[in-house]
């Protein structure tokens, strides 16, 4: 890997200033991250996962945020030193989001085919026919007749659809990087499975890197090129999914791996993760 | 005509344009749509609506002009009523005389409501004072409205220095008793016109619609789609008018509503305080003012002002019961 890589963290630290004191949601976390690569940002609520996610086009609400220290270089530019202006083009241009709840993340007072062209509009303006774009873009991410759902509500959509909508609606900017903020989490097992399928797909067909932010370790293998476990804040972990998977060297790692439930296994209580022991052993 | 005929046509139109322009922003959502369909069932909720409709018609009645009649224009319910006689003086309802105890002389035709001080037509104008409550009501939520409805986004969406400014700034306002700052403010503004009533009336107005409205912003910018949009890139002129401003607009409706009626009231009151309608429009309030020195005539004259604040009661209480029902219909839960 001689090229530059797409996106490099480097020791970046964020703290929340709260009237009770200051909160260190990130504590100097470096990563990095090359065009078509997927990481797995894995850890459990409140680890600052979501966090360095919407870091890195500076979507946290300032104040509270205070960026301590580190950089965030996007093709070598340090996105922390960017005007808001230039942040816009960076959003959805360069770096595209998915969240959680697809239900409440799109708009309910727009149809699926205006809150897409909207997006279109705004970083595409050689589209001359939205409704073939948007079309294109709903068949991309597995969307059955998209003809049909175009002048739909999003209320009219199950949940796994509604996260279709949010996926190609990010997919429609032509990012470089999807950072998919706990995708599948609001949805259940089996649409989970459906969408993962989809970003799978997805990786094969776009030239382009994700970033995956997830707790659940069992949803990563076969799409994560790269783990990076956080704790606390802090990356506890990094390497390839299949070395980490096979040979966890933290022990938070090895809790988290041991919480996926396996196929046939015999039943037993499920695994906690005894924390005041992790702290103690750093 | 002069400037102001033109300006109250015009505010006209605009207030009807407006109404349509929310309803047809609003009606695209699903929550408007439900809303509709439970509204269609209330029944009591509809009946207002049916009664606030004629008010409209009668207002609207009197307010195009035809270009007929001995000054160049005349409004269609004057048309309608030329045939109405002039009495000489006050006369009771449906009474065949005038009521003066001495010498009654015959008069020239029935009158439901009587007749005033002049021998016109209690009833007729009644129904011609509809106008003057209406352009009141309609050209003051057309200034008082967009102002309210921005403000309240601005200062619940960007928060801080904005909501502070836009805070202080109507605090301040609220904190001077109303009607003082009413009175004040059209006794600056020199002679009489509904347009400047309307103008003094919106200063105060927009207040409560603000509050309102950047309490809702509040609860609205923290759902997820304002932030999927801004990581999207929308810029924040962006996500006020195309994000927030549609998902707060039934609120804007409701208290358009509830405010109307208000409005109404307000005019009358500042009528009967003297610093309302010019003298000769006829309106609800003059009417009540003119009755006030015949309630010690004797026998007394009580049409005017029944007929008059029967008219306002009509109307108040019609836009408070659809501005419940609206209420009701966009929120059961709390209905």
């Amino acid at each position: 890997m001689a090229d530059s890589p797409l996106l490099e963290v480097r020791d970046l630290a964020i703290h929340f200033a709260t009237e009770t004191g200051t909160v260190e949601a990130v504590k100097g976390i470096s990563f990095s991250l090359q065009k078509g690569e997927t990481l797995a940002i894995v850890g459990e609520s409140g680890s600052g996962k979501s966090v360095t996610g919407l870091a890195l086009t500076r979507l946290l609400p300032e104040p509270p945020t205070i960026y301590k220290s580190g950089q965030i270089l996007l093709d070598g530019q340090d996105v922390l030193k960017k005007s808001p202006r230039e942040l816009r083009t960076i959003r959805g241009n360069k770096i595209a989001y998915i969240f959680q709840e697809p239900s409440t993340s799109l708009n309910p007072v727009f149809t699926i085919r205006n809150q897409i062209a909207e997006a279109l509009q705004l970083h595409r303006p050689e589209v001359r026919d939205f409704d073939a774009e948007v079309i294109k873009y709903l068949d991309l991410v597995g969307i059955v007749d998209p003809a049909k759902r175009l002048h739909d509500y999003p209320h009219q959509l199950s949940g796994g659809m509604q996260q279709r909508v949010m996926i190609a609606m990010a997919l429609s900017c032509q990012p470089e990087l999807l950072v998919a903020d706990e995708p599948t989490t609001a949805l259940d097992v089996t649409i989970q499975a459906q969408i993962m399928d989809q970003l799978r797909e997805l990786k094969k067909q776009i030239e382009m890197a994700i970033i995956l932010i997830t707790h659940n370790f069992g949803i990563i293998n076969g799409i994560a090129d790269r783990v990076a476990v956080m704790f606390r804040g802090k990356i506890v972990e990094y390497g390839e999914t299949h070395t980490v998977l096979a040979n966890p060297q933290h022990p938070y790692t090895r809790a988290l791996i041991q919480c996926i439930p396996q196929p046939g296994q015999k039943r037993r209580r499920l695994t906690t993760i005894d924390h005041a022991a992790l702290e103690a052993a750093g | 005509m002069n400037w102001e005929l033109w300006l109250q046509n015009f505010s006209v139109v605009a207030g009807i344009g407006f109404v349509v322009w929310i309803l047809v922003h609003g009606a695209r959502s699903e929550r408007w749509q439900r809303a509709w369909l439970r509204l269609k069932r209330d029944r009591l909720g509809i009946a207002s609506g049916c009664v606030i409709g004629l008010y409209l018609f009668i207002g609207a009645l009197e307010m195009i002009q035809l270009p007929v009649g001995p000054q160049g224009a005349t409004s269609i319910l004057s048309l309608l009523a030329g045939s109405v006689p002039v009495e000489p003086s006050f006369s009771a309802p449906l009474a065949t005389t005038t009521l003066a105890t001495k010498d009654p002389k015959p008069l020239r035709g029935r009158h439901l409501l009587g007749t005033d001080a002049l021998g016109k037509d209690v009833f007729v104008t009644t129904l011609r004072a509809c106008r003057t409550a209406l352009i009141i009501g309609g050209l003051t939520s057309v200034i008082y409205v967009p102002i309210g409805t921005l403000l309240g986004i601005l200062a619940g969406y960007f928060r801080r220095w904005v909501d502070d400014l836009i805070q202080y700034f109507y605090t301040v306002l609220y904190s001077i008793p109303e009607i003082l700052l009413l009175i004040s403010v059209l006794l600056v503004l020199g002679e009489k016109s509904l347009a400047k009533m309307a103008f003094a009336l919106s200063i105060t107005g927009w207040i409560s619609l603000c509050r309102l409205i950047r309490g809702e912003t509040m609860r609205q910018a923290e759902r997820p789609y304002v932030a999927a949009a801004r990581a999207l890139g929308q810029s924040q002129w962006n996500i006020v008018t195309s994000h927030l401003l549609p998902n707060v607009m039934h609120l804007v409706l409701i208290q358009l509503v509830l405010g109307f009626s208000n409005l109404v009231l307000a005019e009358a009151m500042l009528s009967y305080l003297g610093v309302g309608s010019p003298i000769g429009t006829p309106s609800w309030g003059n009417m009540i003012d003119g009755a006030r020195g015949e309630l010690s005539r004797e026998p007394v004259v009580w049409w005017t002002l029944t007929s008059a604040t029967g008219a306002l009661f009509g109307l108040v209480l019609s836009l408070n019961i659809f501005g419940d029902a609206l209420r009701r219909a966009f929120d059961p839960k709390r209905g």
